[in-house]
C-alpha cells in the first residue's frame, strides 16, 4: 500500500485536492499543504488544544487525526470564521472587546471549540465554560478573559446586546 | 511528521479488517485515535500496519432493549453521552462520559477504543466493571465474549490475541428505581482521574439494600470491584454510619504507587469518594420514601 495519497475535502467551504503523507496529521496537512496556517501546533500529542478545528461541525484535535482520514469531510478552520465581506464571526468580536487573547497562540483551538459549544449551548454559564474549555490550554490570559468574551459572545449569538 | 512510516489500510468491511488483522504482521487498529495518536507521535507506537476502523459501517450502534444495552466498539464517546436512552436507562454511564477528557476527544473517541487502551483510571473501563459489562470479540476465525472481570490481562494490556478486535459491549441494565454515581478526583477537568468510584444502589419495598455495586478504578491495573464493601450493605437499611463503615474497606487496598500520588494517598482518596459515591447513589434512588 503506497505511503502517500491523494485527497479531496472542503475547508473552509471550498474544494480542496493535494497530496498527503499517509503518516502526516490533519493540522501539518492544512498548515503546510495548503499554507493555512491559522491552525497552531502546541504539544502534537493531543492535550494542549491549539490545533482544535471543526470537522464537519465538531470541535476535534488536528493533530490526533490522519489528513487521510478528512478526505470527503469539511474542515473549517480559523481562517474560515470571519464572513467574505472581513467581518469579524460574533466570536472574533468578542475576543477583541474583551481582550479574551493576548499572544493569540490558543485563540484559534479555543473559537473552534466555542463554535460548536455555543450553538449546542446558547446560554451558558461561566462556569460550563470552563469545562467546556479545559481541553484548550492559555498561558497567557489566565483564562477569565477568555470566559468573558465567550459570554459576550453568546449574548450576540443570541441577539441580544452585547 | 513525529510517527514511524507504517501502510495504511482504510477497510470499508468488518470482515476485510479481520482479515487484514490475520494476515499482516506487527499491525495495529485505528479507532478515535485520541490515545493511539499520541503514541504514534512519541514512538510508544510503531506499528508496520494501521488499519483505520473509521470506514466500517454498523460499528458504531446503540441498541437500548428489554434490559440490556448493546453499544458498538466504534461508538463516539459524545454521542453515548448524548444519547437520552442511555441516560435514562443507563445514568452511571452518562455521568462517568462527562468526565471522559474534553469535548473535543469524546467528539472522536470511541469506546472501543478507551477500553482497549485500558488506562487504569479509564472511566468506561470502571463503568464496564461496575455494571458487569460482556466484552464482543471477533477474530477472521469467528467471536467470542468475555466478561470484563476477564479482559484487563495486566496494566494496559487486554486479553485479546494479535489478531483479535473488540466490537461491542453488552450490559444488563438495572431495574428503573436504582441509583448510580461516578465521580473521581483528577488536577483537572478532563485529566485522566487519579482515584475514581462508580456506585449503583437498588432499594427493595423496605428501603433496604437489595443490590449493589462498588468499583474503584485507578487504583490498580484494572478496575476493583469491592466485594468486602458490596457484602457489608447487601440486606441492610442505609444510612451515613453504614456507608462510612463500608467505605472504610478502601483503607486496606493494595493501591498502586506512582510519580502522580503516593498509595496511602490512593487509599485515602479511595474512602472518601466511595462514601460520597454511596451517597449520592443512595439520593438517587427512587420508590422509597425517604
Ligand atoms: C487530552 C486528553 C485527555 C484524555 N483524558 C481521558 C480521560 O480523562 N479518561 C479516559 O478514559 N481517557 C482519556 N483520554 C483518552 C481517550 O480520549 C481515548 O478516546 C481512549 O483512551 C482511546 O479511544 P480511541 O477511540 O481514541 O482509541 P485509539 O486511540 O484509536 O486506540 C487506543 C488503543 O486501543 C486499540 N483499539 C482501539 N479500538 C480497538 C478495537 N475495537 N479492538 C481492539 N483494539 C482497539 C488501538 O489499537 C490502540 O492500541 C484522553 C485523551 C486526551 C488526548
Ligand atoms: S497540538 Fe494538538 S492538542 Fe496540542
Ligand atoms: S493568549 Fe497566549 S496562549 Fe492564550
Amino acid at each position: 500500500m503506497s505511503e502517500s495519497r491523494h485527497i479531496a475535502l472542503h475547508v473552509n467551504g471550498e474544494r480542496r485536492e493535494a497530496e498527503t503523507p499517509v503518516r502526516q496529521h490533519l493540522a501539518d496537512f492544512l498548515r503546510g499543504t495548503l499554507g493555512l496556517t491559522g491552525t497552531h501546533l502546541g504539544c502534537e500529542h493531543g492535550v494542549c488544544g491549539a490545533c482544535t478545528v471543526l470537522v464537519d461541525g465538531r470541535a476535534v484535535r488536528a493533530c490526533l487525526m490522519l489528513a487521510v482520514q478528512a478526505a470527503g469531510r469539511a474542515v473549517t478552520t480559523i481562517e474560515g470564521l470571519a464572513a467574505a465581506d472581513g467581518t469579524l464571526h460574533p466570536l472574533q468580536q468578542a475576543f477583541c472587546d474583551h481582550h479574551g487573547l493576548q499572544c493569540g497562540f490558543c485563540t484559534p483551538g479555543i473559537l473552534a471549540t466555542l463554535v460548536e459549544y455555543l450553538a449546542e449551548n446558547p446560554d451558558p454559564g461561566a462556569e460550563d465554560l470552563r469545562i467546556a474549555l479545559s481541553g484548550n490550554i492559555c498561558r497567557c490570559t489566565g483564562y477569565d478573559s477568555i470566559v468573558a468574551a465567550a459570554l459576550a459572545a453568546a449574548r450576540a449569538l443570541r441577539g441580544e446586546a452585547a | 511528521m513525529k510517527p514511524a512510516r507504517f501502510a495504511y489500510h482504510d477497510p470499508d468491511h468488518l470482515a476485510e479488517a479481520l482479515a487484514l488483522l490475520a494476515r499482516l504482521e506487527n499491525a495495529r487498529v485505528l479507532a478515535g485515535g485520541q490515545s493511539l495518536m499520541p503514541m504514534l507521535a512519541m514512538r510508544v507506537a510503531m506499528p508496520d500496519h494501521l488499519i483505520d476502523l473509521n470506514r466500517i459501517p454498523g460499528l458504531d450502534g446503540i441498541v437500548v432493549a428489554e434490559g440490556s444495552l448493546r453499544i458498538g466498539a466504534m461508538a463516539r464517546q459524545r454521542r453515548i453521552e448524548d444519547s437520552p436512552a442511555i441516560r435514562a436507562a443507563c445514568p452511571l454511564m452518562t455521568e462517568a462520559l462527562g468526565l471522559v477528557g474534553h469535548i473535543q476527544t469524546r467528539n472522536r473517541g470511541t469506546i472501543g477504543g478507551s477500553l482497549c487502551h485500558l488506562d487504569p483510571s479509564a472511566e468506561l473501563v470502571t463503568v464496564a466493571a461496575a455494571l458487569d459489562a460482556t466484552i464482543e470479540v471477533a477474530s477472521a476465525t469467528g467471536t467470542r465474549d468475555i466478561g470484563i472481570a476477564d479482559f484487563p490481562l495486566g496494566l494496559m494490556t487486554p486479553s485479546l490475541a494479535a489478531e483479535e478486535m473488540v466490537v461491542g459491549l453488552r450490559i444488563p441494565l438495572w431495574p428503573a428505581g436504582h441509583g448510580a454515581c461516578f465521580t473521581e478526583f483528577a488536577r483537572r477537568h478532563g485529566d485522566y482521574a487519579i482515584v475514581s468510584a462508580a456506585a449503583l444502589l437498588l432499594p427493595d419495598a423496605q428501603g433496604r439494600i437489595a443490590r449493589v455495586s462498588l468499583t474503584l478504578g485507578g487504583v490498580s491495573a484494572g478496575p476493583l470491584r469491592l466485594a468486602a464493601a458490596e457484602a457489608m450493605l447487601l440486606g441492610e437499611a442505609p444510612s451515613p454510619a453504614l456507608f462510612r463503615a463500608a467505605a472504610s474497606c478502601c483503607a486496606g487496598i493494595d493501591a498502586m504507587e506512582d510519580p502522580q500520588a503516593p498509595a496511602w494517598y490512593r487509599r485515602r482518596l479511595a474512602t472518601v469518594l466511595v462514601r460520597r459515591a454511596l451517597e449520592q447513589a443512595w439520593a438517587r434512588t427512587e420508590g422509597v420514601a425517604a
